[in-house]
């Protein structure tokens, strides 16, 4: 309770006669990462963009770092420390690492006094270099625009922006989707990297093996509700599975 | 849920850098290409207009180059701000018409600001205020209504463009306003330099020596004010475009509007400035053509709406946004001024130009295309 850094309390979510987030309760502490499980459909998406400003709860609470928070645009989320970053990133492909880890902070060099204004591309590289080597992430060239990166050289792009702006919580949607295995395995990395430095990480996932990997708790969701809260090592695939699909509840059963 | 890095991820896994030789020759013509282009087209010119004329005329000419520069000016200020706005994934279709509604407004306001009394120069201020004002107003209804209430940009721009004809015609006298006071052809057409070769001549500077006859024949008009007017503007969007946070969020917008907004631009404040910027070029145009010919014009802007669209792409701004130089926008504005005046000086009949601008717009366009294909990548925007 003392090291819950998000705690999400009772959160309900309707659109139109649809309940996609059924009263959810949700911890996360300091340092852990958080895998957030079900199947397509079950409430994960919806719940996590109620955390993260996109969409505003019917009903409900949102602690974040101690204080009771409302967000009501992504933006104010981010202004607090909570990055999301989705499947699509969030990334202009067109413009190279730096002034996508930069973009709408953009470093500046001040001329005249203040009056003029120019980018400073190379502050850009050099902040985005060193913070990509503190992540032990290598990208070949930091100057091309990033759509000549594959997808994880994307999604580390996407989660050293994050790193660099001192998210206090990272929400990843998916992460590993539509990646190459060894792809995926440095995402995963990266995610015990970001908790030991002490960023908790909520995995938002219906890869199983993933989930297994990194998370040291799992919360499965199914048909808008938590059916279940569990510690990662004390349970297994078969069990999560069940809940998954709706066999077991423990939601019920409380 | 745009898929895109499903596509990208095996390609890219060789990135940038690889590929063989061949393939980054090919990359890299295709990258230089309007460049070599220009260059090919002006030798051609070079040795054609001397042996279709027997040696009598001659391309690369002080006179000849001077012209091209003021043919370049109305085309070139156009494609600046349409630069800017293809960038951004928009289009501006009311450039032309509000050339021609800032050409009648500075028009009106300098014959005013004269006949009340002002000092010329003032009264030339005045016009430029005029035609900047009536263009910038434009500019912001554009983008305000494509930002704020999401309208296409295609629709909008092409809704105001007959607006804004519709008031040019009407603020006008019968399309022209007539009466300026006379010394303002000075403004639009002196030049920087003026040069006469041979005996009695010399070189002088920003006012036109009063010569008559043979001298006035060999007289050479270097840097005329709109060219001067024309490169400040250039340099102004050059550094806009590729300095300033201005134009790195342009390139977001375009590239991605989903990062930029979630990136805490303020996409839509953006969207409007770069509308306005893209009108105040087309009112810089207008006000200078009101110098050059003494008179307010209605009609100006009206056939320049497609070339200067037509030079922007030959200069490799993407249809489909986020990708585009400004120096890219001066090549192809180049091209098509050098080569309207070269099948001039061929005698080629002058239609024909329209024929081959048109050729070179699709080709710029199938080359671009060709290069995404050979560095593996999807077409950007073909996602969005």
């Amino acid at each position: 309770m003392s090291d819950a850094l998000l705690q999400v309390r009772n959160l309900r979510k309707s659109f139109g006669g649809l309940t996609a987030v059924d009263g959810v309760s949700l911890e996360v502490r300091r340092g852990e990462v958080v895998g957030l499980l079900g199947d397509n459909g079950a409430g994960k998406s919806t719940l996590i963009k109620c955390v993260s400003g996109v969409y505003q709860p019917d009903d409900g609470e949102i602690v974040f770092d101690g204080a009771t928070v409302t967000f009501s645009t992504p933006m104010d989320a981010r202004r607090h420390g909570i990055e999301t970053i989705y499947q699509d990133l969030a990334l202009a492909n067109n413009l190279d690492v730096g002034a996508n880890i930069f973009l709408g902070r953009e470093i500046k060099k001040r001329w005249l006094g203040g009056l003029v204004h120019t980018l400073d591309d190379k502050g850009m590289e050099r902040e985005s270099r060193l913070t990509l080597e503190s992540l032990q992430i290598r990208i070949p060239t930091l100057a091309e625009p990033i759509e000549t990166l594959s997808g994880g050289q994307r999604q580390a792009v996407a989660i050293a922006r994050a790193v660099y702006w001192e998210a206090k919580l990272m929400i990843m949607d998916e992460p590993t989707n539509n990646l190459g295995v060894p792809e995926q395995h440095k995402v995963l990395e990266l995610i015990r990297t970001l908790r030991d430095r002490g960023v908790p990480v909520v995995l938002i996932t219906h890869v199983l093996p993933d989930a297994f990997a990194v998370t040291d708790r799992v919360v499965v969701m199914h048909r808008g509700r938590k059916v279940a809260e569990k510690v990662t090592a004390e349970t297994n695939t078969e069990e999560l599975v069940q809940y998954m699909v709706g066999a077991r509840d423990d939601d019920v059963a409380a | 849920m745009t898929m895109r890095g499903s596509i990208a991820a095996p390609a890219g896994a060789h990135g940038p850098g690889g590929g063989s030789s061949l393939q980054r020759l090919v990359l890299f013509l295709s990258r230089m290409w309007a460049w070599l282009f220009l260059a090919v087209m002006v030798l051609f010119f070079v040795v054609a207009v001397p042996l279709s004329t027997g040696g009598s005329v001659n391309f690369l000419t002080i006179r000849n180059s001077q012209n091209i520069l003021v043919a370049i000016v109305p085309v070139l200020l156009l494609g600046l701000g349409q630069t800017f706005v293809l960038i951004a994934a928009g289009i501006d279709l009311s450039v032309g018409w509000v050339m021609s509604l800032a050409s009648v407004l500075s028009a009106l306001a300098l014959r005013d600001a004269f006949n009340s009394g002002a000092p010329l120069p003032v009264a030339v201020l005045a016009g430029l205020a005029a035609g900047l004002a009536g263009a910038g107003l434009v500019g912001f209804l554009n983008g305000w209504i494509i930002a704020k209430l999401k309208v296409p940009a295609f629709i909008v721009t092409l809704g105001t463009s007959f607006i804004v004809r519709g008031v040019a015609y009407l603020m006008s006298e019968n399309s022209t306003v007539i009466g300026l006071p006379a010394g303002l052809g000075a403004y639009g057409n002196d030049a920087l330099i003026y040069y006469i070769s041979g005996p009695g001549g010399g070189v002088y500077f920003l006012h036109r020596p009063d010569v008559g006859g043979e001298l006035l024949r060999r007289m050479e008009i270097i840097l005329p004010y709109p060219v001067l007017a024309t490169a400040f503007v250039l340099a102004l969007t050059m550094f806009l475009l590729h300095k300033t946070q201005f134009g790195r969020h342009t390139y977001a917008i375009g590239g991605s509007m989903d990062a930029s907004v979630r990136s805490g631009i303020p996409v839509d404040r953006h969207v409007i400035k770069v509308y306005m910027l893209s009108a105040a070029t087309a009112g810089v145009a207008g006000f200078l053509s009101t110098l050059r010919f003494t008179a307010g014009s209605a009609v100006i802007g009206d056939s320049l709406l497609l070339s200067s669209i037509a030079a922007v792409i030959i200069g490799g701004v993407s249809m489909f946004g986020g990708a585009g130089t400004v120096i890219g926008t001066v090549i192809g504005a180049l091209i098509i001024a050098v080569l309207t005046t070269g099948l001039v000086m061929l005698n080629v009949d002058a239609f024909w130009q329209f024929i081959v601008v048109g050729t070179v717009v699709i080709v710029a366009v199938l080359i671009d295309q060709s290069r995404d294909l050979i560095v593996g990548r999807q077409r950007r925007g073909a996602a969005q």
